[in-house]
């Protein structure tokens, strides 16, 4: 099976698992007494979050194992999980407004989650663009890792200035989605959606991967 | 390690040398910053919002964009003539090159401070004689985790096509957390509280300058290096 | 002496170098010819350190310390003087008090500088530049000479010149070695006592000069070339 079959596949399951978690968290998830039907949003955002974390942490490393190692393979795969980091980001972005406004009455929120997000998306954007402004591929895969592992960096400390300033300034009280205190069928979902959404990421970095590895050398495919 | 840290004084001594020969970059970045600040005072209304209340990130902003705009220059100095050629043929390590670059940017966006700080007082009416010392220690500090980032990004970007706009695309994002801080702890001094209260953001800065200029001196061959 | 084993490079997907071997002792002056693109600059760059090879190694005997490197360009910051230029890049060879100034002027005298050496390079005159460039050169004493198209856009008066020291730099010191690159078949024949010829990242050619003219070589070059 190529690569590509095998990414499509993996994609697959992830958007089944997804619809699940859909078909879970609104009918088989108990409504959160506090905050409402408007909380269920979070087992989406909140999956959706880390898999922009994860895609951010992976492009670091494959930047380190690059500048290593120098093998083309690491720097295809950090190109690839930052694409699919900007899209996962973007969607979090556009569809955390869209739900916010109706729901709570305001369309953005500095909370930590949409704040990392926020962060991620201008560092993505930022690595995106300095690939296209190289076409020598030698120099790209160098400066697209120096960046990402910068990148890399850069996120705990996000993490340390959202968490310090939140301590030093609570945000208003805007019914915004959190993590329920009660464990059991919330949980469940939370975790069935963590699950849906890495294999997600996995799924279509896989593509992506494979993607480039086509556009490479055409006549091998997977 | 000595070596190292002569040949990176011998570096950014040069660079000081170019820079006080022409004077231009240093009085661009000067005004910039003098008409930053005007702009400020004059996009808020005075009788709404304190003064006091918006000093801190007038401050901050105002100093971001200076050093965004002075770091351009830091290796634009070398590709007159190709002298970067020559830097990278001599047997000097590459670490030197950066600290080198490190220092006389740093010296460079402080002279820039040192006007936009009095200027800042006197456009705004803040008093800072009193908090005079450790402000300058706070902006000191802040600086460094600014110019770190910003100096590595700026030798990536000059082989790069759009390097003047891909530069302030890439380095702001590395710039927020360091602000974040400078604005909570200028706050704070403004406000006459200890600075005993923003101890996190402090370790913050301190811990942020460390990482990153550990980690450009270590990455900086990687970016000059073919 | 300056040798390469097994050299193979690409940039990304394109080939640049293909199995490059050679060996020149001290004492020799190879000057190095082919068509655009075939490889010659990429192959000093390696030799100089500027490039790391994808494969094999090449080197020069006492490292990058041991390099004079002249290039296009003049590698000169234009706003300081000779004399400030010729200081720095001393430095960063380990070069320095009244050794260096004593260099330096006797560089002066023999590059024809005279006042010139305290003027700043953006006002000399393209040969006197070339000059001070040749000087940037050699103020560390190297053993090896790299060269790559010195005599581009040099009039008849410059290129003799430039060949002249060329020559006084082969003959004034044990284990000397040069390596020039150059289209100029006349006054690279006239300076080598090897001749190579690289086409399309391969060394087609690698012999002693043995007395012939530049009219011979440049036939043999059409040979293999075309």
């Amino acid at each position: 099976m190529t690569l590509k079959t095998r990414g499509r596949m993996i994609t697959l399951l992830g958007l089944a698992l997804l619809a699940g978690v859909y078909v879970r968290a609104i009918w088989f998830t108990p409504i959160e007494r506090m905050q409402g039907g408007a909380q269920k949003i979070f087992y989406l955002h909140a999956p959706a979050a880390w898999s922009t974390l994860l895609a951010m942490c992976l492009v670091g490393l494959a930047s380190i194992l690059y500048l290593l190692m120098k093998d083309d393979r690491f720097d295809r795969f950090a190109a690839a999980s930052a694409e699919v980091g900007t899209a996962f980001a973007c969607v979090l972005l556009t569809t955390g407004p869209l739900w916010g406004k109706p729901v709570w009455g305001t369309w953005w929120t500095w909370d930590a989650r949409l704040t990392l997000t926020l962060f991620l998306f201008f560092l993505f954007i930022g690595y995106q663009l300095l690939r296209g402004a190289i076409p020598e591929p030698g120099m790209r895969a160098r400066y697209s890792a120096v960046l990402g592992i910068f990148g890399m960096v850069l996120v705990p400390f996000i993490h340390l200035s959202v968490y310090l300033f939140r301590t030093l300034h609570p945000q208003p009280i805007v019914l915004k989605p959190s993590a329920p205190s009660l464990p059991g069928d919330m949980l469940a979902t939370l975790l069935f959606s963590f699950l849906a959404f890495t294999i997600l990421y996995v799924g279509f970095v896989t593509q992506r991967y494979a993607l480039g590895a086509q556009a490479k050398d055409p006549s091998h495919v997977g | 390690m000595g070596e190292i840290l002569r040949d990176a004084w011998v570096v950014a001594r040069k660079d000081l040398a170019l820079e006080l020969r022409t004077k231009t970059g240093l009085v661009s970045a000067a005004v910039f910053t003098a008409l930053v600040l005007t702009v400020f005072n004059f996009g808020r209304d005075p009788t709404a919002v304190a003064a006091l209340d918006l000093a801190p990130s007038i401050l901050w902003v105002t100093f971001t964009f200076a050093a965004v705009l002075s770091l351009n220059r830091a290796f634009q100095l070398e590709l007159e003539n190709q002298a970067l050629e020559g830097l990278l043929v001599s047997p000097i390590d590459r670490r030197s090159l950066y600290l080198g670059k490190l220092f006389a940017n740093l010296i460079f966006v402080g002279l820039v401070e040192a006007v936009g700080l009095p200027l800042f007082a006197l456009f705004f009416n803040i008093p800072i004689i009193n908090i005079l010392l450790p402000l300058a220690g706070l902006i000191a500090v802040a600086t460094v985790g600014f110019v770190a980032v910003g100096t590595l990004l700026s030798a990536l970007v000059i082989r790069v096509r759009f390097a003047e706009l891909m530069l302030p695309v890439l380095l702001l994002p590395f710039l927020i957390p360091p602000l974040i801080g400078a604005v909570q702890v200028t706050a704070r001094l403004l406000s006459g509280r200890p600075l005993s209260e923003v101890s996190g953001w402090l370790r913050l800065l301190l811990a942020y300058d460390l990482v990153f200029v550990s980690l450009a001196t270590m990455l900086f061959s990687a970016t000059v290096d073919e | 002496m300056l040798w390469a084993d097994g050299v193979r490079h690409r940039f990304g997907a394109v080939p640049a170098l293909d199995d490059v071997t050679f060996t020149l002792p001290a004492g020799h002056t190879l000057a190095l010819f082919g068509p655009n693109g075939a490889g010659k600059t990429t192959l000093l760059k390696i030799l100089a350190g500027l490039i790391k090879p994808s494969a094999g190694r090449a080197g020069v005997e006492g490292g990058r310390a041991g390099v004079g490197w002249i290039g296009h360009q003049s590698l000169l910051y234009g706003q300081l003087t000779v004399r400030e230029n010729l200081r720095f890049w001393g430095s960063l060879y380990r070069v320095r008090g009244s050794v260096l100034e004593t260099r330096i002027d006797a560089l002066a005298a023999r590059l024809d500088l005279g006042e010139q050496v305290d003027r700043r390079v953006a006002t000399l005159s393209r040969g006197q530049t070339q000059r001070a460039a040749i000087a940037r050169a050699l103020v560390h004493e190297p053993t090896i000479l790299l060269l790559d198209e010195p005599f581009t856009g040099l009039d008849r008066v410059a290129a003799s010149e430039l060949a002249h020291l060329v020559k006084a730099f082969a003959r004034a010191g044990e284990g000397r070695a040069t390596l020039l690159v150059t289209h100029n078949v006349e006054e690279g024949t006239d300076l080598a006592t090897d001749i190579a010829i690289i086409k399309a990242g391969r060394l087609v050619e690698f012999a002693p000069r043995n007395a012939r003219t530049a009219e011979q070589v440049g036939a043999r070059y059409r040979e293999l070339v075309s």
